[in-house]
């Protein structure tokens, strides 16, 4: 027990506790710790610092200009988040930090506190098109269910996770796991799933989802058939017939409702597969790492013999994933052979088009969660009298300084999307709950006709100069909170 | 130089609070306003060296604690050393059992020496002293688990029941713990007794040789822990209903047997959701309390 320190431990000199941390570790008050072999203070009370954009040096933008004179009232530069703030309990207390400033000119309120939600859970769009498990089936983290599989979105499978049920009406430790796993979602980190009958994902807030192992890398523009619809009008009297080479659904253009509104030809082409509809086939291939999302790695093995009585030499065929990332083009022969040549000029656009219109697949975590009587009280004697300001627009929610959607009809029941809040902004109480910021920003004499703590709010000023407080550059694409628009409810 | 100190009044204008590396009380007297003023003045003044005066002697506030030993200078000091020697030989720990509770205690003492109050309380990290003149009482709130935000019963200690401290642990705690105790909460005659006394029945709340309980070197964990090579809980996984019981048995045979030497007045046992209550019945609001804790009353 002699002083022996470990090459990993640091020393922390924040007290005379002195105490050695092994990297991942606190000291002795919790306030501190070794992350990545740097000392680090925990949970401090974030203070948002206007700047144009995450991670940027905010001084020099925040410098005043000296010799301004002009009579524009610029608004506060900070703002309070409500993260590490703190709650109170009970919750007839007034919430931890009432703040006053002054936006232009008008005496602003900004009521934050962190409120623990037993009522939370998050919606997590996937984006594939691979299929993760059948509808309403449950998702699991560790063999816990922690939510189910929800009605897929376009070019994305869907994920409902949490709620209460999950976290508070279940075993102990499906509880304890849900709130692990949505604790771990909304802090951005990445955490494994697994659907019934269906298959293991990762997901992570702004990351590639990797289903099975294989990381996707792009959104197809739309499946084979929906391909053909798009871009057919752009083949249109380029080349004599397209096959977009996917998954699900390879479209055949000459054969395709698309293709024959247009007058394209029959060209005699016969694909492998199964037929559903005119120019549309399942199961040309199976699926893999090749053409399209399948195994496919030399496209004129999905097709049959051209049909001699139809087809004709000198067809010129394109053959396209639906990502554009391959592709090929083939002339046929005198004996009705494909030969591959090289892509015309005019065709390689609409290949760079369906490129081009592929977004990123992205995991992306929105937390939902109602704000209920007890968190309103914290704010005002009168909690209904908030929810009827923030259906009023008088007042602005937002969560760790990030817009949020406030849910039409009762209660205040909003969204925010993870990724637009500060990094660790969440927390948990064993109940299980999850502990999230939320703050409520209005005008002064609003907050006393709705019955607001008066007595509590404190200056701007004082809490900024704190040294204890975090300051973080604000996000250039999030609105600023006590902005001159802090009237619009919703997505502002 | 810089006070390190942080010292406030909270938002509601009664509670003081004040903070300091790893210490961090929540104060309250009661009483008239000025001598609840001087008291926090006191209190104040006394606590912006309490952290240095540990420091000083941390090495030996560290060692195992044996018949006999350890007589440290300070004040504090002495208050842990006295809290854990009655455990001196019998088993594992030291001095830093009790430095939470003995804080309180020094802290609370200096309150209450400095200003006439009806009664007060100091709480360190859930470790609590309490003074009450006669006639008065505290109602205190019970959480299963800390930070937990929902009572499961309420405990009402008068003036002259023989409880002036109050202290659990647990080994998700701050500090590690050698049993697997979410919590054991203990009332005692003061705050460092209750701490150090909360120390012990939470070892004792175990499953030897468990296969589902990590258990990992303290110091591995924090290289300057006062456990040293000791092993402590790391993760517990699941547990039967029949194993969760014998653990709860272990401990609750411990603090029995500590209330009958007069160490502990009561303890109240959580783990995995199960209570167990030991010692002396507390005036224990039974309308806020479960079943499955009344039924281990009558048996325990």
């Amino acid at each position: 027990m002699k002083n022996r320190p470990p090459d990993d431990a640091i020393r922390c000199d924040a007290c005379p506790v002195l105490c050695y941390i092994k990297p991942g570790r606190t000291g002795a008050c919790d306030r501190y710790g070794n992350r990545e072999g740097q000392l680090v203070r925990l949970d401090p009370h974030v203070v948002l610092d206007r700047a144009v954009s995450r991670g940027e040096s905010v001084v020099p933008f925040l410098q005043p200009a000296a010799e301004w004179n002009g009579s524009v009232v610029g608004g506060p530069q900070n703002f309070i988040t409500a993260i590490g703030a703190g709650t109170t309990y009970p919750d007839y207390k007034p919430a931890p930090f009432i703040i006053s400033s002054q936006v232009e000119g008008v005496d602003m309120v900004t009521v934050v506190t962190e409120g623990i939600f037993s009522y939370c859970g998050v919606k997590v769009k996937i984006d594939t098109d691979r299929h993760l498990g059948p509808e309403t089936n449950l998702v699991r983290a560790q063999g816990e269910a922690v939510g189910h599989v929800t009605t897929s979105e376009y070019g994305s499978q869907m994920f409902s996770l949490g709620g209460v049920r999950h976290l508070t009406g279940g075993s102990r430790r499906e509880g304890t796991v849900t709130c692990e796993t949505l604790l771990d979602l909304c802090n951005g980190k990445s955490v494994e799933l697994d659907v019934d009958e269906g298959a293991k994902v990762v997901v992570q807030a702004g990351k590639a989802p990797v289903v099975d192992s294989q990381r996707e890398a792009q959104m197809r523009v739309g499946c084979g058939s929906a391909t053909i619809g798009i871009f057919a009008r752009q083949w249109f009297g380029k080349v004599d017939d397209v096959v977009v080479v996917d998954d699900h659904i390879t479209g055949v253009l000459s054969e395709h409702q698309a293709g024959k509104l247009l007058g394209i030809p029959p060209t005699g082409i016969r694909l492998k597969g199964r037929r559903s509809t005119p120019g549309r086939y399942f199961q040309v291939a199976e699926p893999g790492t090749g053409w399209g999302g399948t195994n496919i790695q030399q496209p004129l093995s999905i097709l049959r013999e051209f049909n001699p009585k139809v087809a004709w030499p000198g067809l010129r065929l394109l053959m396209v994933s639906t990502t554009g990332e391959h592709y090929s083009y083939f002339v046929l022969d005198e004996g009705l052979r494909p030969v591959e040549r090289e892509l015309p000029a005019e065709l390689s656009e609409s290949v760079s088009r369906i490129k081009e219109n592929c977004e990123p697949a992205l995991c992306t975590v929105l937390f939902m969660a109602g704000a209920g009587g007890s968190l309103r009280a914290g704010v005002t004697e009168n909690p209904v009298r908030l929810t009827h300001s923030v259906r009023d627009a008088l007042t602005r929610v937002t969560c760790g300084g990030a817009p949020v959607y406030v849910w039409p009809g009762g209660g205040i029941t909003f969204m925010v999307d993870v990724s637009r809040m500060p990094e660790n902004a969440f927390g948990y109480v064993p109940t299980p709950a999850l502990v999230a910021p939320i703050e409520f920003t209005l005008k002064l004499a609003d907050y006393a006709t709705l019955g607001g703590y008066v007595d509590q709010v404190r200056s701007l000023e004082s809490l900024v100069n704190d040294e204890r407080r975090r300051h973080l550059s604000a996000r250039g694409d999030n609105p600023w909170p006590l902005g001159a628009g802090a009237r619009g409810r919703g997505q502002s | 130089m810089r006070q390190r100190a942080q010292i406030r009044i909270l938002p509601d204008q009664r509670r003081l609070h004040m903070q300091d590396g790893p210490i961090d009380l929540i104060v309250e007297a009661f009483g008239a306003w000025d001598e609840v003023q001087r008291a926090y003045e006191a209190a104040a003044r006394r606590f912006v060296g309490v952290l240095d005066e540990l420091c000083w002697e941390l090495p030996m506030l560290r060692s195992p604690a044996v018949p006999g030993g350890l007589s440290p200078k300070g004040k504090i000091a002495r208050r842990m050393a006295a809290a854990v020697a009655p455990y001196a030989g019998r088993t594992f720990i030291t001095p830093m059992a009790a430095v939470a509770g003995a804080v309180a205690e020094e802290i609370l003492d200096t309150m209450t020496s400095a200003a006439r109050l009806a009664k007060a309380y100091v709480n360190d990290g859930g470790d609590i002293g309490l003074q009450l003149k006669p006639g008065e009482q505290f109602v205190i709130g019970m959480v299963e688990r800390p930070e937990r935000p929902s009572l499961f019963g309420t405990a009402t200690i008068t003036s002259d029941e023989p409880i002036r401290g109050i202290a659990t642990s647990g080994w998700r705690g701050r500090s590690f713990s050698l049993g697997i105790a979410d919590a054991v909460t203990v009332l005692a005659g003061t705050a460092s007794q209750a701490d150090a006394a909360a120390t012990i029945i939470a070892n004792a709340v175990d499953l030897p040789g468990n296969s589902r309980i990590a258990r990992v070197p303290a110091c591995s964990l924090a290289p300057d822990s006062d456990l040293g090579e000791l092993l402590v809980t790391h993760e517990v996984g699941e547990l039967s209903t029949t194993e969760v019981d014998r653990a709860l048995q272990a401990g609750v045979a411990r603090a029995e047997a500590l209330a009958a030497e007069g160490l502990v007045h009561s303890a109240a046992l959580h783990l995995r959701g199960e209570t167990r209550i030991a010692g002396a019945a507390l005036g224990l609001d039974a309308a806020g309390l479960s079943g499955k804790a009344n039924r281990s009353l009558a048996h325990a």
